[in-house]
């Protein structure tokens, strides 16, 4: 058993139902207990959607348990196809479902419906939503992608036509995912290539059979189309893109391999770019960012490409990297070496609490989920990555790729820090009775009591065999809140390292000489 | 034959009203969904979840988008070698259990919580619940409930919660004075009101379950008599039978006929002289039909369909039929309790249909065929029957708003007129 206080990825069904509620005509039948249902306010309520997620509940009770569920789950794909006449359908269990071993996909066969049914076999007390999303994603591309047709529509193009590409990865409920795709889509094309099939987005069960036209894949989201764009490669000969196109760089990067795969030439393409971020990032009212001490944790995609945009592009030192996707921990331990830090692969969300109240860096970038650990340690947070709610699917143009989407990001990182004038009077007068270090007046709020003292874990609660002296205590914190942490960590370092017993106003300034700011 | 089931109109005697009996896919919450108001309600209890990654992700989407800086629930989820043997799933638990408390030393009451998987594989909470309380009484007692799926519709996570406190509220000495206790998690504003309000009729001896703090546990016994504030809860009230304490029947106390006949069903049973209500109540029930007044005009001949959500429909159908004028197309109901809801459905207009249990595509395609004014309805199927240009009321904000007594009666109407004067608001 694991003691989780928050989740960062939902069952792997959830993943299921993420892409077929991305896609139109595909009905999924899940087998599940009453109240399982819940799963379709992510759909109508966080992402907003204006219909019902195509999927059906069988949503046995206890009573049933006694009688033959298995009768239920048969009954319920036959409604489901008279009902809604999909063009494909899914079926499936959700983790009680698991435990009570109906066989979806059996009794499914035995049904002999005129349409493809395709069984997901989720293993929910392993697996979580992404590997559920890219497992769908695989099986039904698995059955239903054709070989291209003969007079392959490949080789035609070459006479005239330009190239096509597929965009594969964006589903519903993805963080960003809809602008995403709208910025990738107006990169791809203003470099002339033809979009074949978007998938799980919008596509359709026939457009699943037209995967295999297409001279290259695109790859949105690893989590979710790796292991199709693999498949296809495999099946179809159709390269994948690597690179994701997050921050200004990996943008530039996106648009010269993409090309690389068309045979165009990028150069065009790239003078045309149109991009906010560098300058932004350049003026003078940025110098404050440098060295910010900034933790990052998502999905690892947004992750690698978080740490990338924060170093490189921002100027701030990452001092924390960790993601929850297991799948892609190796990406994320090379990444972290090259920041000479210990990478955090780990789902339990009490881990990254205990990483974030260790290292108190002065921006956490992260998922909901760490705004409830932020909230905690009166850090400021941005969101980069799923699980999000519902402020994070807004209606106005928000994307986190291409040039438009660095400019996004440029402001949301920068929002919630003490702006630059405000830290520095902060810095210089400690006894304002409006303006506190502990909440930016930026963001309109009272200054807040920091939050009450919690319950670290022992390995990183402050050792005890180092004193203060009131007159250095009370030093400390004339430094500014969110720097002030980290100056404790270090004087104590100092004075441990030296055998140093007390702490006095000498050590304090000893040690921030020793470490710089 | 088909187990989903055909519609099947069964004659029920209630009120003369015909309840249609359906089974099939039901649109609602589990009982887990409970814990998201009563970890407000009682500040020093913690609820542990036993169950999976789906039981930790519904909590979390539902009381996630709030910041936490210390959450008061968590899940243990199961693992796939909690599943192989059930010892091993015994001792995990109390690991668990001891490294939450550990972190959480406020904590004076935990709920071990049930969900479906922890059901199905026959985890035996109460057993750990017991074990767990001698180790840790008397700073933190442990209790058990279930809030499975296969087991509680919602609002029924409630009852199982307050009924896992009865057996635990100490007893009251034989020669003690009658009390009173109001049941069911009422808002503090409301709770503050009803308390001056028995008061004022001069029943000085009242509590409530739950309690604000697990440090407040009312005693009962045979001189107690109960009044429940909510429609779900019959397992509570048996528990409280059990304890020697008396049932008194009224309608629920919602809008100002039901509130006066849910006050009045109590100093009937404490002997106040009916003058005595009557000058106490007369300026409130004025001030609450002045209130209600307000939004009859706009509601007054609508068609209301009411879907299953938390057993709240039917008192509620009768507050909207009798004090705002409206028609009542259907009230579904998840479970209906008879004893219970008696006064409410002899009050009920005598043509309401009335459904108990679900079969949602069937009853979607009701709702659209009678086309109703407004919808009440869960929120996996408001949105989508907005964009079908039906007006609908979300149905868990009355479970997450104050709305009974008199001061709240034209707050709860106000919740009904609101989507359709928003309709009415909007040019684009």
């Amino acid at each position: 058993m694991q003691l989780t206080v928050w989740t960062y990825e939902g069952p792997p069904h959830v993943g299921a139902m993420r892409v077929a509620t991305a896609m139109r005509g595909v009905h999924y039948v899940l087998h599940a207990p009453q109240g399982d249902t819940y799963a379709d306010l992510l759909f109508t309520m966080i992402e907003r959607r204006d219909r019902r997620p195509p999927v059906t509940y069988t949503t046995f009770q206890a009573r049933d348990l006694g009688g033959d569920t298995a009768e239920l789950l048969q009954s319920a794909m036959r409604d489901a196809f008279v009902r809604f006449a999909p063009d494909a359908m899914l079926v499936g269990a959700s983790c009680t479902a698991e435990l009570i071993q109906d066989d979806p996909g059996g009794l499914a066969q035995a049904l002999k419906l005129p349409i493809p049914v395709v069984p997901l076999e989720l293993p929910s007390y392993q697996r979580k939503e992404n590997w559920g999303a890219s497992e769908t994603f695989y099986r039904l591309a698995r059955a239903l992608a054709k070989a291209p047709p003969t007079g392959d529509p490949r080789l035609k193009r070459e006479k005239g036509a330009g190239p096509v590409c597929n965009l594969l990865g964006p589903t519903a409920l993805g963080f960003r995912h809809r602008d995403d795709l709208a910025e990738v889509t107006r990169q791809v094309v203003a470099l002339g290539i033809g979009i074949g099939v978007v998938a799980p987005w919008n596509a359709t069960a026939a457009d699943i059979a037209r995967l295999g036209e297409a001279d290259f894949n695109i790859v949105l989201y690893p989590e979710i189309a790796a292991t199709t764009a693999e498949w296809l490669k495999r099946t179809f000969g159709q390269p994948f893109t690597k690179i994701i196109p997050i921050g200004v760089g990996a943008t530039r990067a996106f648009i010269t391999e993409v090309a690389g795969l068309a045979g165009i030439d990028p150069s065009p393409a790239l003078a045309r770019a149109e991009t906010r971020l560098p300058w932004y990032s350049r003026s003078v009212d940025s110098t404050y960012l440098t060295g910010k001490r900034v933790f990052i944790f998502g999905d690892a995609t947004h992750a690698l490409a978080a740490a990338r945009v924060a170093s490189g592009e921002l100027g701030f030192d990452v001092v924390g990297l960790g993601t929850y996707s297991r799948e892609f921990a190796r990406e994320i331990r090379e990444a972290a070496v090259t920041y000479g830090i210990e990478p955090l692969i780990t789902d339990d969300y009490l881990e990254v609490e205990a990483k974030v109240g260790e290292l108190q860096p002065e921006l956490v970038l992260g998922t909901q989920m760490e705004r409830h650990i932020a909230k905690r340690l009166g850090i400021p947070c941005a969101v980069i990555s799923a699980p999000s709610h519902v402020q994070d699917f807004p209606a106005r143009y928000s994307p986190q790729m291409g040039f438009e989407g660095a400019n996004v990001i440029f402001d949301t990182w920068v929002h919630p820090l003490m702006m630059g004038l405000e830290e520095h009077l902060l810095g210089m007068f400690r006894e304002d009775r409006e303006f506190s270090d502990t909440a930016p007046s930026h963001l309109g709020h009272q200054p807040s009591e920091p939050p009450a003292p919690i319950q670290l874990p022992k390995s990183i609660a402050r050792s005890t065999d180092v004193a203060w002296t009131a007159e250095a205590e009370q030093e400390l914190h004339k430094i500014p809140f969110f720097v002030r942490g980290k100056a404790r960590r270090n004087t104590e370092r100092f004075a441990q390292e030296r055998s140093v017993g007390l702490i006095t106003l000498e050590t304090l300034y000893d040690a921030k000489a020793h470490f710089g700011r | 034959m088909n187990p989903r089931g055909q519609p099947c109109a069964t004659a029920g005697s209630c009120a003369g009203d015909n309840v249609l009996r359906e089974r099939g896919q039901r649109e609602v919450f589990c009982g887990l969904t409970g814990i998201v108001w009563l970890h407000r309600k009682m500040q020093d209890a913690f609820f542990l979840v036993v169950g999976s990654r789906t039981c930790a992700h519904l909590i979390q989407s539902a009381a996630g988008v709030m910041i936490f800086a210390e959450p008061r629930f968590a899940t243990a989820i199961m693992e796939e070698r909690d599943l192989a043997g059930l010892v091993d799933a015994n001792d995990e638990l109390d690991r668990v259990v001891a490294q939450l408390l550990a972190r959480r030393p406020d904590i004076k009451l935990l709920f071990l919580v049930g969900s479906c998987p922890s059901e199905v594989i026959k985890l035996d909470l109460s057993r750990a619940a017991l074990r767990l309380s001698q180790k840790f009484l008397p700073n933190v007692r442990v209790l058990n409930y279930s809030g499975s799926g296969i087991e509680t519709t919602f609002t029924q996570g409630e009852d199982a919660c307050l009924a896992s406190l009865v057996p635990v509220l100490p007893t009251t000495t034989v020669e003690a004075r009658p009390s009173l206790l109001i049941v069911g998690a009422l808002a503090d504003v409301v709770e503050d009101q009803f308390r001056r309000l028995f008061a004022s009729l001069g029943i000085s001896s009242v509590a409530f379950l739950p309690p604000r703090r697990a440090s407040e546990l009312s005693a009962v016994g045979e001189n107690t008599f109960f009044l429940l504030a909510q429609p779900f809860l019959g397992d509570t009230a048996r528990a409280l039978e059990q304890r020697g304490c008396r049932h008194v029947a009224a309608p629920f106390p919602l809008g100002v006929e039901g509130t006066t006949g849910w006050l009045r069903a109590a100093a009937d049973v404490f002997g106040i002289d009916p003058a005595h209500f009557e000058a106490v109540t007369r300026a409130l029930r004025e001030r609450g039909q002045r209130a209600v007044a307000r939004y009859r005009p706009q509601l007054a001949g609508k068609r209301v369909f009411l879907f299953p959500d938390s057993q709240i429909e039917i008192p509620l159908a009768r507050f909207l039929a009798r004090e705002l004028g409206m028609t009542i197309v259907e009230a579904g109901t998840p479970y209906l309790h008879r004893e219970h809801l008696r006064a409410d459905l002899a009050l009920l207009p005598p043509d309401v249909s009335l459904s108990e249990g679900q079969d949602v595509d069937r009853q979607l395609d009701r709702c659209r065929q009678a086309r109703p004014d407004l919808v009440v309805c869960g929120l996996g199927l408001a949105n989508p029957l907005e964009a079908e240009a039906t007006a609908t009321k979300w149905s868990i904000e009355l479970i997450f708003t104050p709305i009974q007594g008199f001061e709240q009666a034209g707050d709860l109407a106000e919740l009904f007129a609101r989507p359709l004067a928003r309709r009415g608001r909007l040019v684009a």
